[in-house]
């Protein structure tokens, strides 16, 4: 149980998908201007990345290893996750639209969303069991989430300030980020 | 044609360079700059690619239906992805260790895809290679550009692409602010960049 909870915060806070570790920035730059979208995609993150983190998982331990296919990894994972996305959007719009009209638009972004790929190769490179995949897939997005909306609190605030005119939108975006991400630097020591 | 191939060309290297005039692609440009040559070597890798992926397209734009373009297009990428991550394990190992996670990454690269829709899609063979090849040269500029700011000011030293290491700025006066090779001055870097291109009047 200790080892999971170590996982758990190791994963959101320590080794934050997106201010250590630098995958998904697009999204994170291009979602955060409003709370409200901000919300819609980390939930859309959090639903994609825990399945496509166990359907990767799946994928790799019974379909490549036993075949010697590991080359094929990259495609096949962009595969299973581009159909996934597709799949998972027809599911939602069908048999629960309501859910579908809160993540639709950002389903489809999803797909070329680095931190989704990123995390399944993550998720193989650390030889993590498949219980351990789920729990460090959820929590990676949790981390997305976490800092996808504290971004979109600071840059909602930062529309009312008079910036620069060269500093405006993504430049003032970038430096603000890079002081969130000195924030999370603080998590460093703790574990 | 409007648009010569020279212009086609150039107009990648600024008035569309990656990542500053189309933010696109950041995950890499943030994550593997903490050197020059880390920088070069993911920015050629990512110009191969999307040379290689603009030149199929544009081949196969006429087979390809609309409908399913985008996995075609996917499938076309990872392909050559693919055939990057095993060469340069074979040939560049320790390159291939430092950059490690953003080679796979190169697939999800929205510039890639992006100039396989918007531009390769559409247009011949020839302007889809000169399109490929301007926009990858001005990627490995901006990525080279960064790099540069981060090591000299962090480090110290400027490391000359798969070459000697150089110290421009010395010890007894000159102490290195290592924030910059971490993660924060990634992205401070890139935004005051931004913020001097953006002082620079476009056309």
């Amino acid at each position: 149980m200790e080892h999971y909870i170590v996982l758990v915060i190791s994963c959101i806070f320590v080794n934050n998908i997106l201010l250590a570790q630098f995958l998904g920035n697009c999204p994170f730059l291009g979602t955060s201007k409003k709370i409200e979208t901000a919300v819609g995609m980390a939930m859309a993150v959090i639903f994609v990345l825990v399945m496509a983190g166990g359907i990767t998982w799946l994928v790799n331990t019974y379909i490549l290893i036993p075949f010697k296919l590991e080359y094929l990894q990259t495609i096949a994972f962009i595969l299973v996750i581009a159909s996934l996305v597709q799949f998972v959007e027809m599911f939602l719009k069908k048999s629960i639209p309501g859910l579908y009209a809160g993540l639709g638009i950002f389903l489809p972004l999803i797909t070329t969303n680095c931190a989704v790929f990123g995390v399944c190769i993550i998720n193989i490179k650390e030889e993590y069991s498949f219980l351990e995949a789920l729990v460090s897939s959820f929590s990676y997005a949790a981390g997305f989430g976490l800092a996808l909306i504290l971004f979109a609190g600071v840059r909602e605030r930062i529309i009312l300030a008079r910036v620069p005119k060269p500093l405006q939108d993504t430049s003032i975006g970038l430096i603000t980020a890079g002081i969130l991400a000195l924030a999370f630097m603080g998590f460093k020591g703790m574990v | 044609m409007a648009k010569t191939l020279a212009q086609e060309f150039t107009k990648g290297l600024w008035k569309e360079i990656p990542p500053f005039r189309l933010v696109l692609g950041l995950c890499p440009v943030l994550g593997v700059t903490t050197t020059v040559e880390n920088g070069v070597g993911m920015g050629l890798a990512t110009t191969f690619v999307l040379v290689c992926a603009n030149l199929l397209v544009s081949m196969l734009r006429n087979v390809i239906p609309p409908k399913v373009r985008i996995a075609c297009f996917i499938v076309v990428i990872a392909t050559f992805v693919t055939l990057v991550e095993l060469v340069m394990q074979a040939y560049a190992y320790p390159l291939f260790l430092k950059l490690g996670l953003f080679i796979p990454l190169i697939v999800v690269n929205c510039i890639v895809l992006g100039r396989a829709e918007a531009f390769a899609y559409k247009n011949g063979i020839t302007s889809s290679l000169a399109d490929g090849l301007g926009i990858g040269i001005g990627f490995t500029m901006s990525l080279a550009a960064l790099g540069a700011v981060r090591e000299v000011l962090g480090t110290g030293c400027f490391t000359i692409p798969f070459g000697a290491k150089l110290t421009l700025l010395t010890a007894d006066w000159y102490t290195p602010f290592t924030f910059m090779v971490q993660a924060p001055g990634a992205f401070i870097g890139l935004g005051l960049m931004l913020c001097l291109m953006n002082l620079v009047p476009s056309k």
